[in-house]
């Protein structure tokens, strides 16, 4: 299965190579003979059919091409999350005719398996065999901090379609990472500050590992009321029934949860089942548009804190979700929207240096500026490269046609500066 | 703390129910076939599958649950014939490694049909909605089905295996295989038919929990420990043993779980109580299976070799 950019690519004969992975898992590489004459691709992206292995399109002349790779969970339960990123990061280029900066776009897309070990030695062949610019990834926060060291110490710009750990905001911040997304801490903190005024006491719950502690932290940092309880579940953990029976117990006047992907899917419903209507749900991470295709009608009405929704009102931004959602039949996610943007915030900076990313002081410069019209309206890098954007907290709805979507309630910060900004070096 | 008690008490019940279902037909294929499965966590994944693609297809939730029931029990006839009958002469470690394959293989399959993206059923309007249980706390009508259902099935598994000439088949097979065979038994017609209906039963478990937990591919994994974790509570090859673990299991994980931190707290500090809790919850049902084994060895009921 290809899909060619600019030129035909008919005429070329395609390879097909497996082989082994050091992790068991079966590569496919997808190769267009580029010895045949007749081939005359000016940029060529083909996608494996299991939409797993590496991309590899043709090398005619390194100087009017840029390498990108796309790392992202695209196995597992969480390869929703990464197909979302993919789809997004792959629309802008489609829009772009497979350029970006003016340069012919190479990407070689990799799964990262959300395992850190996995993905490390993805990077690696990702800065030896393919000899990327960019890289445009990953999707979760353990992998995240555990790729952008040994990709950055290469030289190679990365771009995080979602997480954006507290270290890489501040402490160990780092020139050559860019988070098109947001602090990790921001939308739980967006929540916690909305909540002061709507509720006295609130019930929290995430699941018992890092991110769960560290989103229950962002909230508590802006709540200002009572903690009622605070809950943390195992992450294979599918039944709540003994979480929601303390719930009921605990009457609070609204619970804030932070219930990734299919542990959200779980919760809404089970949440709806057992008559606990009468409270209010504020989240994050919970109920979104990867998620709602299976909470459906159960998730209405639960609350959420974003920098972005479907419905949020730039023209840039219905261009983009009218264009998704014609192209891959489904509502668009943050990670789309993210993984969007950073296609086009990669092509500001290319065209802003003439196309020469062997000057990297001055390609970094570039992406500094994101002189780019982001979909969510405006949108800059603070110093040290996370974003300054407004944030909202969004509420679940039926569209028209049937669909499930977050809706923008309120904008609640505007340009908020993140929590560990201060502790980064870099300026 | 009462109504928190009755409710919390009937969740764990429902666990248990749930997780005997699972471990019946597990604790049997290891009791009488001398097999350790590690596909059957797969078995039960593969049913909340198999009966959210028959309630599409159908409409009805009940008439999905039904279809998926002879087409769990087909695959496991099918994999009984094509895989596991192979194994019986073998060692421990191969069965191990075939059916971890296995469980592999059919966790992929079942992601390249229907993708990683959890799929979710709608409870039928009348079991949709929560009954008043003790004061202002409500217990879903669904979850009383389940407990319901899982008991009807222990009860049905407990005649069958108590009153029956097939039970009686299979309590002399944990017992002493060779014996059975000897007197003249097809020890191969049995095995096939212990295989499929325990992974009919796995099967039956998943899609009884579709409508709370909708399906995943690696549903089955978590599944899968707690199971072993109940036969070997029980004895290994015994029913009864299986069903009185499995409600243990269920009942001590879901109330440590809720008051584990509440009783900690009347001994420490608030914060330390919850945190101490919090890591405690988890390794109960371990803490509990050690404790048994070293009282006693082989299992609450182990089968008379």
């Amino acid at each position: 299965m290809s899909m060619p950019f600019g030129q035909g690519i008919a005429p070329c004969t395609e390879r097909f190579d497996e082989e082994q992975s050091p992790s068991g898992h079966r590569k496919r590489r997808h190769n267009e003979n580029t010895n045949n004459g007749e081939c005359k691709m000016k940029a060529s992206l083909a996608i494996s059919g299991l939409a797993l292995g590496t991309m590899v399109g043709a090398a005619p002349l390194a100087a009017d091409e840029v390498n990108v790779g796309v790392m992202l969970t695209l196995s597992g339960s969480a390869a929703v999350l990464g197909e979302q990123g993919r789809d997004g990061f792959l629309l802008a280029l489609d829009e772009l005719d497979g350029k970006l900066g003016g340069l012919d776009a190479k990407v070689t897309i990799v799964d990262d398996e959300q395992k850190p070990d996995v993905a490390v030695n993805r990077a690696r062949e990702l800065i030896e065999s393919e000899g990327v610019d960019f890289v445009m990834g990953a999707m979760y926060s353990n992998v995240q901090m555990a790729v952008t060291g040994p990709l950055t110490q290469a030289g190679v710009f990365v771009l995080s379609p979602n997480p954006g750990p507290s270290a890489l905001a501040g402490a160990e911040c780092n020139p050559n990472f860019f988070a098109v997304s947001y602090q990790n801490d921001q939308p739980d903190e967006v929540v916690g500050a909305y909540v002061s005024d709507k509720a006295q006491r609130v019930f929290l719950i995430a699941p018992n590992y890092q991110a769960g502690k560290d989103h229950l932290t962002g909230f508590k940092r802006t709540f200002t009321g009572e903690i009622a309880d605070e809950v943390y579940v195992s992450l294979t953990q599918m039944d709540y029934s003994a979480e929601l029976a303390q719930i009921a117990a605990a009457s609070p006047d609204a619970v804030f949860a932070f219930m990734p992907g299919g542990l959200g899917v779980n919760f809404v419903r089970q949440f709806r089942q057992a008559g606990l209507d009468a409270i209010p749900v504020y989240s994050t991470f919970t109920v979104d548009e990867v998620t709602l295709p299976a909470q459906q009608q159960d998730a209405v009405g639960f609350y959420s804190g974003s920098d972005w929704a479907p419905d949020l009102d730039t023209e840039r931004n219905r261009a983009f979700v009218q264009a998704f959602e014609a192209k891959y039949d489904r509502v668009p996610a943050s990670y789309a929207a993210h993984a969007y943007d950073a296609a086009y915030l990669m092509d500001a900076a290319i065209r802003a240096v003439g196309g020469d990313l062997s000057d990297k002081d001055a390609l970094r410069a570039a992406l500094k500026a994101a002189e780019f019209e982001s979909v969510r309206g405006e949108f800059s890098f603070n110093d040290n490269h996370f974003p300054l954007q407004d944030f909202y907290v969004t509420q679940v709805a039926q569209r028209e046609d049937g669909r499930f979507q977050t809706q923008v309630v309120e904008k609640v910060l505007e340009k908020p500066v993140d929590a560990y900004a201060a502790e980064c070096a870099m300026n | 703390m009462t109504n928190l008690l009755i409710l919390q008490t009937l969740n764990g019940l429902q666990f248990g129910i749930l997780l005997f279902l699972v471990a019946a037909g597990l604790t049997l294929v290891f009791g009488v076939m001398d097999v350790i499965n590690l596909a059957h966590g797969a078995q039960y994944m593969l049913g909340a599958y198999l009966a959210a693609a028959f309630t599409a297809l159908t409409g009805s939730f009940a008439l999905g649950l039904l279809a998926a029931l002879p087409v769990a029990l087909a695959f496991g006839l099918l994999t009984e014939r094509l895989v596991i009958r192979r194994l019986y002469d073998r060692s421990h470690l191969d069965q191990v490694l075939v059916t971890f394959g296995l469980m592999l293989m059919i966790g992929e399959g079942v992601r390249m049909i229907w993708g990683s993206a959890p799929i979710s059923v709608n409870l039928p309007q009348v079991l949709s909605g929560s009954v008043p249980v003790y004061g202002n706390l409500r217990y879903p009508v669904y979850r009383l089905v389940i407990l319901a259902a899982g008991l009807g099935a222990a009860g049905l598994l407990g005649w069958m295996i108590h009153r029956t000439r097939l039970g009686m088949l299979l309590r002399a097979g944990a017992s002493n295989r060779d014996m059975v065979s000897a007197l003249g038994t097809d020890i191969n017609r049995l095995f096939l038919l212990v295989f499929g209906f325990g992974a009919m039963l796995a099967g039956f478990a998943g899609a009884m929990m579709l409508p709370l937990v909708s399906a995943e591919p690696q549903m089955g994994d978590t599944v899968l420990i707690l199971t072993f974790v109940v036969i070997v509570i029980g004895g290994i090859g015994s029913i009864r043993g299986a069903f009185v673990a499995a409600l243990l299991v269920g009942l001590v994980d879901t109330l440590g779980r809720s008051f584990g931190p509440v009783l900690l707290r009347t001994v420490m500090e608030p914060d330390a109580a919850s945190q101490m809790g919090r890591v405690l919850a988890p390794m109960l049902i371990y803490i509990l299976m050690a404790l048994i084994l070293a009282i006693r060895p082989a299992g609450l009921f182990p089968v008379r070799q």
